[in-house]
């Protein structure tokens, strides 16, 4: 029996030694989750990186660079190394591939669409609400060195865009929205006022008349070979927001794809209807939109008010030669609605994550130089240096950042009027604005909704038929292409569907199963044993 | 005591095994961003269904915009291959004796991309197109054509630039002899002989910029990064020019709101 019994204890530990090695072979790249430390210790040099994007704008790099320099007056033992980007693509992969290896950066600028896909990494981001409300390091907190924002500081509307699942894993750095840039003079010339909320019908009549053309084949509206009457940069922007417009399906916060609907079929038709008049392109296949703008070669140009330095004929920026630019008055008005009494734009732009590390000290120092993002002198200079929108009350409501507001149109430079007209544009609408649900997969859902109106639109201009039959190919090809009919495994319940379980965890459970059935086969054996010994006790 | 201590080590294993299967309710599949490769082969076949025959390089330039276009050109440079949406693409510098082709990312599995060597000859299917002056082919699909091999001699280009001719030679394979670096300047005024990126702000591995004059002409000229990269010769060779610098270049003839070319040579002027 003790030979029995040895047997069943070696089984045991040699079960339960494979579980606990198997258990940390799979616990390698995993994060503990991040707790507050009691105090910043700082008896220690902490060396933090920050991926920070910036508009091929040096001037947003020097903010960058400057916020680093007086953060460091201010924490000495902090160095943050600065890595810059110029597109959010790019901060993307990178990420992707520095969470496998956790070597993700300290900070990261980012858009909460990426977050969602950065925390399929366990605890690889930061919830930040415990930050938040830390009563010494936390937003308005009493040890931070600067004047921060406290949280009610923080415009809700864009905070709340950096929460999911119920926890804040960002906090929002910029903001911007699409704004429609307009040849007032040529509008005037065909015939009609820029009215100060524009509708589809407005923007599509007026388009459709300046494609026309005159006997030699310029265009009665600028003279020119070249007119696109309008044209659109961000085409899933613009399938996004006519959707919200139209309460048509996109998606939901479960991640159900609804786009593949009868209202997105109306609505590429439309644009279908207008592509063959030759009054809409888009700048995947025509070009920049600022390009032709400022030519003299379009009408209506929709793009994100974080590049309305480039939009007008007196843009301080342009990549077109100055004998190219052609004088007209810019308007600026927000995109086009189906419901003008109640405009919906999207809400977009930087937003700032950090990524968990070992040391928690490491990460309160990546925390204080968050919030020192969010201060006065880098929110307010950073705005100015395109037509974004700061996100804190406390630098809306500054007395330098409302003047600088109020001066729009006394240089072409800082006070660009075009520039500022696009930042008031979004302060004005930061209640008719929205962003979509953020989930493992929009990003893709995202590339899709642009997709269908580029196709439709090289469709018509390459004389292919695009009817009933096209429509439904169309759908089932950029469903495919963007695997969101993976995706459509987060459906109804909310849960994902997730597969097969991998090796790993079939023999972890496996290994669980045994050890149970080991434990109920020896507690059976002690119980009989037991009774049979009670039985020889009443025996003798 | 020992049933004690087996129980606790197998409670100990049991919430250690539990413990590394609890996931946070944010986690969900893989993304579906990362696609695995997918192998895209060159098609076998010319056949189009508005049955477009192959066309010359005149019949290419007459075609109107957005038109399907077929060619036979020979390859004369490619950038990197990458996956667009999970799909193989390639963008090609192609040549015939006739004139250029531009390729923007071409339909290309990275097996053929290997063999889109200097001088081969391919046939390409897509649509024309023009992006701020650029024509290009997109949405192209190829095939090899076993044969004869072409490679082109540089035009030299030197004398037309700045004129209305040049865009004649779209895409070629060009020269520009005798020309002085000028200073560019970054953004806080600066000067310098080279930028990473337009404005300078880029850094090292972007594409670069500079400016050459001749003829009391200043002209942009541009090594693009996906072409040449930071470890090739005309990138050294850019990085290490000095304002007033004589040079010879070669390169093809990209346009962008007017031409700028893409650098694949830099050498002191002959």
């Amino acid at each position: 029996m003790r030979k029995t019994k040895r047997a069943i204890l070696f089984l045991l530990a040699a079960v339960m030694l494979a579980g606990i090695l198997l258990t940390g072979c799979h616990g390698a790249k995993e994060q503990i989750a991040f707790r507050t430390p009691e105090e910043f210790d700082t008896s220690r040099n902490y060396e933090i990186t920050f991926w920070a994007k910036n508009d091929t704008n040096l001037t947003q790099v020097k903010i960058y660079k400057k916020a680093i320099e007086d953060f460091r007056n201010l924490y000495p033992n902090i160095t943050v190394n600065l890595r810059l980007y110029t597109n959010y693509g790019d901060i993307y992969n990178d990420v992707i591939t520095n969470i496998s290896t956790n070597t993700t950066p300290n900070v990261c600028i980012t858009y909460p669409d990426h977050i969602a896909t950065y925390l399929t990494g366990n605890n690889s981001v930061v919830p930040l609400d415990d930050l938040f409300a830390d009563p010494k390091y936390g937003l308005g907190g009493s040890e931070i060195r600067f004047d921060g924002p406290r949280q009610g500081e923080i415009v809700e509307k864009f905070l709340n865009e950096c929460a999911f699942d119920g926890y804040h894993y960002a906090v929002p750095f910029m903001r911007s929205t699409e704004a429609c840039y307009i040849n007032k003079d040529y509008v005037e010339k065909l015939g009609y006022e820029v009215p100060d909320v524009l509708t589809w019908d407005f923007i599509w009549e007026v388009a459709d008349k300046a494609a026309e053309k005159n006997a030699d084949g310029t265009f009665k509206v600028n003279g020119q070979k070249v007119m696109f009457p309008f044209i659109y940069k961000s085409t899933d922007n613009m399938m996004i927001q006519m959707l919200k417009q139209k309460n048509g399906g996109y998606s939901n916060f479960r991640g159900d794809i609804e786009i593949f609907n009868d209202t997105t079929k109306e609505l590429l038709q439309n644009v279908a209807d207008h592509v063959g008049k030759k009054a809409f392109t888009t700048f995947a296949i025509s070009g920049y939109p600022a390009n032709y703008l400022n030519a003299g070669q379009c009408v209506f140009a929709v793009d994100s008010t974080a590049g309305a330095t480039w939009m007008g004929s007196h843009a301080p920026l342009s990549d077109i030669s100055e004998d190219k630019y052609v004088n007209f008055e810019t308007a600026v008005r927000p995109i086009p609605q189906f419901d003008p009494e109640h405009p919906q734009m999207i809400s977009q732009g930087p937003s700032v994550c950090i990524f968990n590390k070992e040391d928690p000290q490491e990460v309160l120092a990546s925390w204080l130089f968050t919030q020192y993002l969010l201060t006065n002198d880098v929110q307010i200079a950073y705005s100015q240096t395109e037509g974004y929108a700061p996100v804190t009350s406390k630098a809306l409501q500054n007395e330098a950042y409302q003047d600088y507001l109020s001066r729009g149109g006394e240089d072409n430079d800082l006070h660009y009027d075009v520039k500022i007209q696009a930042a008031k544009l979004l302060i004005d609408n930061i209640d008719n604005s929205f962003v979509t649900p953020v989930f493992n997969g929009s990003t893709s859902l995202r590339n899709a909704a642009g997709q269908l109106i580029e196709n439709v639109t090289k469709s018509v201009r390459r004389k292919e038929t695009v009817d009933d039959a096209y429509y439904e190919k169309l759908y089932q090809n950029v469903s495919s292409l963007y695997r969101l009919d993976q995706l459509s495994g987060a459906g109804s319940d909310g849960k994902a569907q997730l597969g097969p379980l991998p090796k790993m965890s079939v023999i972890l459970l496996g290994s669980l199963a045994g050890v149970w059935v080991l434990i109920g086969a020896y507690a059976i054996y002690l119980a009989r044993q037991k009774k049979k010994a009670e039985k020889d006790r009443k025996i003798h | 005591m020992k049933k004690y201590i087996a129980l606790l080590l197998a409670l100990v294993l049991t919430f250690a095994v539990a413990g590394c299967a609890t996931q946070k309710p944010a986690e969900t599949t893989t993304p579906a961003t990362d696609a695995p490769a997918t192998e895209t082969p060159a098609t076998e076949t010319p056949a189009t269904d508005s049955g477009v025959k192959v066309m010359t390089h005149d019949e290419y330039i007459a075609a109107e915009l957005d038109a399907e276009v077929i060619v036979e050109t020979y390859v004369q440079a490619t950038q990197s291959w990458w996956e667009k949406d999970g799909q193989g693409v390639i963008t090609v510098y192609a040549q015939s004796e006739d004139g250029a082709y531009f390729m923007h990312e071409m339909a290309c599995s990275k097996e053929d991309a290997a063999k889109l060597t200097k001088g081969t000859k391919i046939r390409v299917t897509g649509h024309k197109t023009e992006w701020n002056g650029e024509i290009e082919i997109k949405d192209a699909t190829f095939e090899f054509v076993d044969g004869d091999k072409f490679e082109a001699e540089a035009f030299d280009a030197t004398a037309l630039l700045g004129t209305d001719d040049l865009v004649k030679h779209q895409n070629e394979f060009v020269s520009f002899k005798g020309m002085t670096v000028e200073a560019s300047k970054d953004a806080d005024g600066n000067e310098a002989a080279f930028l990473y990126k337009w404005n300078g702000s880029g850094k090292e591995g972007d594409d670069l910029y500079f400016n050459a004059s001749v003829g009391g002409k200043t002209y942009s000229f541009a090594v693009e990064s996906y072409l040449c990269d930071k470890d090739s010769d005309v990138y050294k060779a850019v990085k290490a020019l000095k304002v007033g610098d004589k040079i010879d270049m070669e390169g093809f003839l990209y346009w962008y709101e007017g031409s700028q070319p893409h650098i694949t040579s830099v050498t002191p002027a002959k």
